[in-house]
């Protein structure tokens, strides 16, 4: 982890370098003068070696200064930090949805495979994996905010203001998680100590409960670790939809801006929440599956 | 092959005559057999025709579209379907059918341009990653984990944060957002190939490094380079749209469906088909290319079946 984190940081940093045209520039913003330009340039460092730049950087971004956003000119630890409360929220609210539906559905199509509830859901969950999520935020939209006025359509509030940005944003994980806890369900449904369960007259329900849910569930594990990823990239998309302020909008809106200190922070911040999300995968591991250990 | 068959009949040394069904069977190659399981996979053929559809709608869009993708007509604007506009159209009162159709290509071609530059790149990367080993696949490794630390979306985003906005970018950056996935498959192939005794063989005679990897690893591994290829051709065309819906893609008057989509959004409660249309198309190729995928994937390689 620690690697690939020092490799994101080589690569987010060389972001404003990689971008045709004079950095100083980038970062001071569009409309900056002349003197701004430079006194971003030697405030900056720029014009030092790059790789004395990108230390002197790090170094800066390890005690959380990220630089002045170019378009609100505030600390881009500020504009951060106000965006991360409706990210957090959002994701967690979308990680429910996807662990509730995925979970619940793929368990319920493996053990009555076959079915016309197997079939049924597996067709919802192939066509859940082709969805663009932006079609799919608008279409809730339009049914449960326009033509029913059940929810708002847009903004961030209480928990009606989440539950359509979540269902968009959980829909697709939902789909994945369902389709592999479906699989991993029939496969230990099969193994013999389901059957010595079963032999010595455990009710069926304590089947399932007792002994199927518990190892069906380890591959799954993996799979979210990964959706996971997909729901912070997947939060850029639904909260432009939703017009809700979190990082991924402020993302989006910096790329137009061109405001590359919010860009570097918001592509930092979210490749580290994953990497951070991808560890606790891996201890999550050895607590629920004993047999693997990391001590080899 | 049957002890008490009459010796007695000449000709036919190898008993073709008497058992023509299990005996002439003509010799077929791993393609043509999968060519036939394939084709008795209907779902997967169902897939493939709406993508030959797709070709066909984008090569003759000219003669197919009713109207011209960029005509407006503003005294009948954000009309619903009608018969002369069978999906209605738009607030600039273009035809929505019309630009679906001129869209097919512009997704088709980003679809399958970045697929073939991530393909190209990654292909590359993965070969020499996993055919020299050492210090060289575990740097492109390395270079690898470091991509996919930005998950889905975010990796496009950060190339069209440099490379900036417009159509050619979004093809660069879903290129590069394919390479990781290209490069982790053909590496395993090449990993579990090179230990082969042709490979072995072919170093004897005294081939190079580069010959046994175009000409020897690489053929070996088409089948599931194909079959990634088919597979990300759909998640690319998806990867695309939502850039072009981000409004960071290919731009307004662009008959794009993610940027028709992001601009029929401002009509949804007026007009909701100039957003849902555009949708369901991306959703229908996307689908396409996944389903022919899956298939391809279960008649190249029936091990890898998963029911």
């Amino acid at each position: 982890m620690i690697p690939t984190l020092f490799g994101v940081s080589i690569v987010v940093f060389l972001v404003v370098h990689l971008v045709p045209g004079d950095p100083a520039r980038l970062v001071a913003g569009p409309d900056a003068s002349i003197q701004d330009v430079e006194l971003v340039r030697s405030d900056l460092g720029l014009d030092r070696p790059l790789p004395v730049q990108y230390l002197s950087w790090l170094g800066r971004v390890l005690v959380g200064d990220l630089g002045r956003s170019a378009r609100s000119h505030r600390p881009v630890a500020e504009d951060l930090g106000r965006a991360i409360p409706a990210t957090v929220e959002l994701t967690l609210a979308a990680l429910t949805v996807t662990l509730l539906v995925g979970l619940g559905t793929g368990t319920l199509a493996g053990l009555r495979r076959n079915s016309a509830w197997d079939y049924s859901s597996m067709v919802v969950a192939l066509l859940g994996v082709c969805t663009p999520s932006f079609w799919l935020g608008l279409m809730l939209m339009l049914v449960f905010a326009v033509k029913l006025n059940l929810l708002p359509t847009t903004g961030r509030g209480g928990v009606d203001h989440l539950v359509l940005p979540a269902l968009t944003l959980g829909f697709g994980g939902a789909a994945i998680v369902a389709r592999v806890m479906r699989s991993s369900m029939i496969e230990v449904m099969g193994m013999d100590y389901i059957r010595t369960a079963r032999a010595k007259g455990l009710l069926p329900q304590m089947v399932v409960l007792r002994h199927a849910i518990k190892n069906a569930f380890v591959p799954v594990v993996t799979v979210i670790g990964l959706e996971f990823g997909n729901l912070l990239a997947g939060a850029v998309v639904t909260e432009t939809v939703f017009a809700y302020p979190g990082i991924g909008r402020l993302l989006v809106e910096s790329i137009g801006f061109r405001d590359y200190p919010v860009i570097q922070g918001t592509l930092l911040l979210l490749a580290a929440q994953f990497a951070l999300v991808n560890l606790l995968v891996d201890v999550l591991y050895v607590v629920i599956d004993p047999r693997i250990s990391y001590e080899a | 092959m049957r002890p008490e068959a009459p010796a007695a009949k000449p000709a036919s040394p190898r008993g073709a005559t008497t058992e023509p069904g299990v005996l002439s069977r003509p010799a077929r190659s791993l393609w043509g057999d999968a060519w036939i399981r394939l084709r008795r996979n209907p779902v997967a053929m169902a897939g493939g025709a709406v993508v030959v559809l797709l070709l066909a709608l984008s090569l003759g869009a000219p003669w197919i579209a009713p109207y011209d993708p960029l005509a407006q007509d503003l005294a009948n604007n954000l009309a619903g379907p009608s018969a002369s506009h069978l999906l209605g159209t738009d607030t600039h009162g273009r035809d929505v059918l019309s630009r679906i159709i001129y869209g097919a290509g512009i997704s088709l071609k980003i679809g399958f341009f970045g697929m073939l530059l991530g393909c190209l790149v990654g292909v590359t990367l993965g070969l020499v990653s996993g055919y020299r080993g050492g210090w060289v696949d575990n740097l492109i490794m390395r270079l690898v984990d470091v991509q996919l630390a930005f998950p889905g979306l975010l990796l496009a985003l950060c190339i069209i944060a440099i490379i900036g906005p417009g159509l050619e970018n979004v093809i660069v950056a879903v290129g590069v957002f394919s390479v990781p996935t290209f490069a982790r498959v053909t590496r395993a192939e090449a990993l579990s190939l090179k230990q082969r005794d042709f490979v072995l063989a072919a170093k004897m005679l005294g081939a190079g490094d580069g010959r046994i990897m175009v000409q020897h690893l690489l053929p070996n591994s088409m089948a599931p380079i194909l079959v990634i290829a088919t597979l990300r051709v759909g998640t690319a065309i998806l990867t695309a749209a939502s850039l072009s819906f981000l409004g960071l893609g290919a731009q307004p008057p662009s008959p794009e469906w993610g940027a028709m989509l992001s601009d029929g959004r401002q009509y949804l409660t007026i007009a909701p088909h100039v957003a849902t249309f555009p949708g369901l198309a991306i959703l229908i190729t996307v689908l396409a290319f996944n389903l022919l995928g899956d298939g391809l994937r279960d008649a190249l390689d029936p091990r890898l079946r998963v029911d």
